[in-house]
């Protein structure tokens, strides 16, 4: 019994380092820590809890003691939070161990990991492509089997539209389902943390450990947790399927199209019951998202200022000067654009127009769903228009790269659940995703029907070639 | 009331947001600024009247909590990142504010 699970670490450490110089997959690889726990857990003689001995990534948004956590970010350099966030805690008490953190995009704002200002992580089904963002790193991770868990963070797809661009799992909870307690705020009406893995059987095992009220989040809700897992019964029978069909537009990649359908006749063969919905106002949810969440993360962001934590500019004049300097230094272009926007928009004068605005149609885009789940149990749509683009592709066009979020965004301004599954490959041999979105509260609906169609298909348990070494 | 922003509407939020741009930055974020404000334009043509604001989703209930007294973050791990500090004093150490 002594060493088992310092072996399954050393066996993941290993492998980290030897995949990083091409995938660049971790931002940091906190080793003597990984080691440390699995020891400690080795010779422990305590039950065992859920997750024990599981070797886990952590986007680099979420801090733990004793990690430096950088968001992507320079301005962030070398800081090391000196309390756990509420995951952590919760992943650690069911005995996974941490193994370090993952790259993603700066403070979480884009779809891609180009916005990383360390560099981008790569898609280990293609290295010249994006694993998707704003969790690239941690789908990447688990995509090339580095670790069976990672978590990222979605903010409006940020763990879905990777799962499904690196061909995994990734769950965003419902709104309040898990605490946001040290997870670095970009948007804090729509940010929500949640498990990248192979399986949906996975992730309903690590949403299960990480679910639940804590006093330290404000929003995170008084609501029971289900047993997640002894949902999975496979059995969909039941089950009403919402396909809003209006939106699956001539912008979808032919064979992002084909798999969805293909998936929906597969669900159709288990026994679940297809119709078509309409969500009336969905396709106005990428404006609304970039007024809202732009704006949101222009406030969260004023904490970086150089005086309490982070990169401190030399040379300034004056406590102003110093702020502003620190910024220019520390942010990337990305983030200080979305700053500026959010800025704007709230800004006197512009404030009814945009952001008020924004927030009176996100009340119609949560209404279409209400709706729509008062005939089907949950909604189907693709969880990306197309698969992995290339890396650097569409850096220079801000707006090109906000639509790769257009069928995610809806369930972050609605706070609903989604899920992505490996759903097909394109001819280029590149992984599809299928998104299926639920009610408030009803992950366990939304994980049994994703968990199986996965048992029906054998989508997800394709590897990259070039990682399966 | 379709705005465009010239760069020295940039300067301004710049000047609000605490951030200072680069001549090419200023530039660039002129007009991609202007392409995101072109195209989050499309709102305007949704009939939002008498819809309320959504600032949160499902926050129907507020968070009460009990005012009872709890250890906060000790002082040295709360300055242990500051790039200056008076960590005997246990304060934060900025430039010269007042006259």
């Amino acid at each position: 019994m002594s060493g088992r699970i310092r072996a399954g670490v050393e066996t993941a450490l290993a492998r980290i380092a030897a995949t990083q110089p091409a995938l660049q997959a971790f931002q940091h690889v906190a080793a003597d820590r990984a080691l440390a726990r699995a020891d400690a857990l080795d010779r422990a003689d305590a039950p065992e809890g859920p997750l024990h001995g599981l070797p886990l990534a952590l986007k680099d948004n979420i801090v733990a003691r004793g990690i430096p956590t950088t968001a992507g970010s320079k301005i962030l350099e070398g800081y090391q939070a000196p309390y756990d966030a509420a995951v952590v805690e919760r992943l650690e008490a069911a005995g996974a161990v941490i193994v370090g953190t993952t790259r993603c995009d700066e403070f979480a704002m884009g779809s891609s990991t180009d916005n990383c200002a360390y560099g981008p992580a790569h898609n280990p089904w293609d290295l010249t492509r994006t694993p998707g963002g704003s969790s690239g790193g941690s789908a990447a991770a688990v995509a090339a089997s580095l670790v069976p868990i990672a978590l990222g963070s979605d903010t409006g797809g940020s763990i879905r539209q990777p799962a499904s661009l690196c061909g995994v799992v990734g769950v965003k909870p419902t709104y309040g389902r898990v605490s946001r307690y040290g997870l670095m705020a970009f948007a804090s009406s729509l940010d929500q943390i949640g498990p990248l893995t192979r399986t949906t059987r996975e992730a309903a095992a690590v949403l299960e450990v990480i679910s639940g009220h804590d006093a330290r989040d404000s929003t995170s809700a008084q609501q029971p947790v289900p047993a997640f897992v002894a949902a999975l019964t496979g059995d969909v029978r039941n089950v009403r399927i919402g396909v809003p069909r209006h939106l699956i537009t001539n912008d979808v990649d032919e064979d992002v199209r084909a798999a969805f359908e293909a998936a929906l006749a597969v669900a159709q063969s288990l026994g679940a019951e297809v119709r078509d919905v309409e969500l009336p106002n969905a396709d106005r949810g990428i404006a609304v998202y970039y007024l809202i969440a732009t704006a949101e993360a222009s406030a969260n962001l004023a904490r970086y200022d150089g005086v309490r934590y982070g990169h401190r500019a030399a040379g300034a004049t004056s406590l102003p000067d110093l702020y502003e300097r620190s910024r220019h230094d520390g942010f990337g272009a990305e983030v200080k654009r979305r700053i500026m926007l959010g800025t704007y928009v709230l800004s006197a004068g512009y404030y009814d127009a945009y952001y008020l605005k924004a927030q009176q149609v996100r009340t119609l885009i949560a209404r279409d769903f209400a709706r729509a789940f008062e005939t089907v149990d949950v909604v189907a749509l693709p969880t990306s228009p197309c698969a992995a683009f290339r890396l650097g592709e569409r850096v220079d066009n801000p707006l090109q790269m906000y639509l790769a979020d257009v069928y995610t965004v809806g369930a972050n301004l609605a706070g609903l659940p989604g899920i992505s599954v490996p759903c097909g490959f394109t001819t280029e041999g590149l992984p599809i995703g299928l998104q299926f979105i639920a009610r408030p509260w009803d992950e366990a609906t939304m994980l049994r029907t994703a968990d199986a169609y996965e048992q029906a298909t054998a989508w997800g348990e394709r590897v990259p070639v070039a990682m399966a070494k | 009331m379709a705005s465009t922003l010239e760069p020295k509407d940039v300067d301004r939020i710049a000047t609000l947001a605490r951030l200072t741009l680069t001549p090419d930055e200023r530039l660039q974020f002129a007009r991609q600024l202007n392409d995101v404000l072109r195209f989050v334009e499309q709102i305007r043509q949704v009939d939002t009247t008498g819809i309320a604001a959504t600032s949160h989703p499902l926050a129907a209930d507020a968070a009460w909590r009990e005012d009872v007294p709890h250890t906060s973050l000790p002082n040295a791990d709360a300055l242990a990142n500051a790039p200056d500090a008076n960590r005997e004093a246990g304060l934060f150490r900025v430039l010269k504010v007042i006259g």
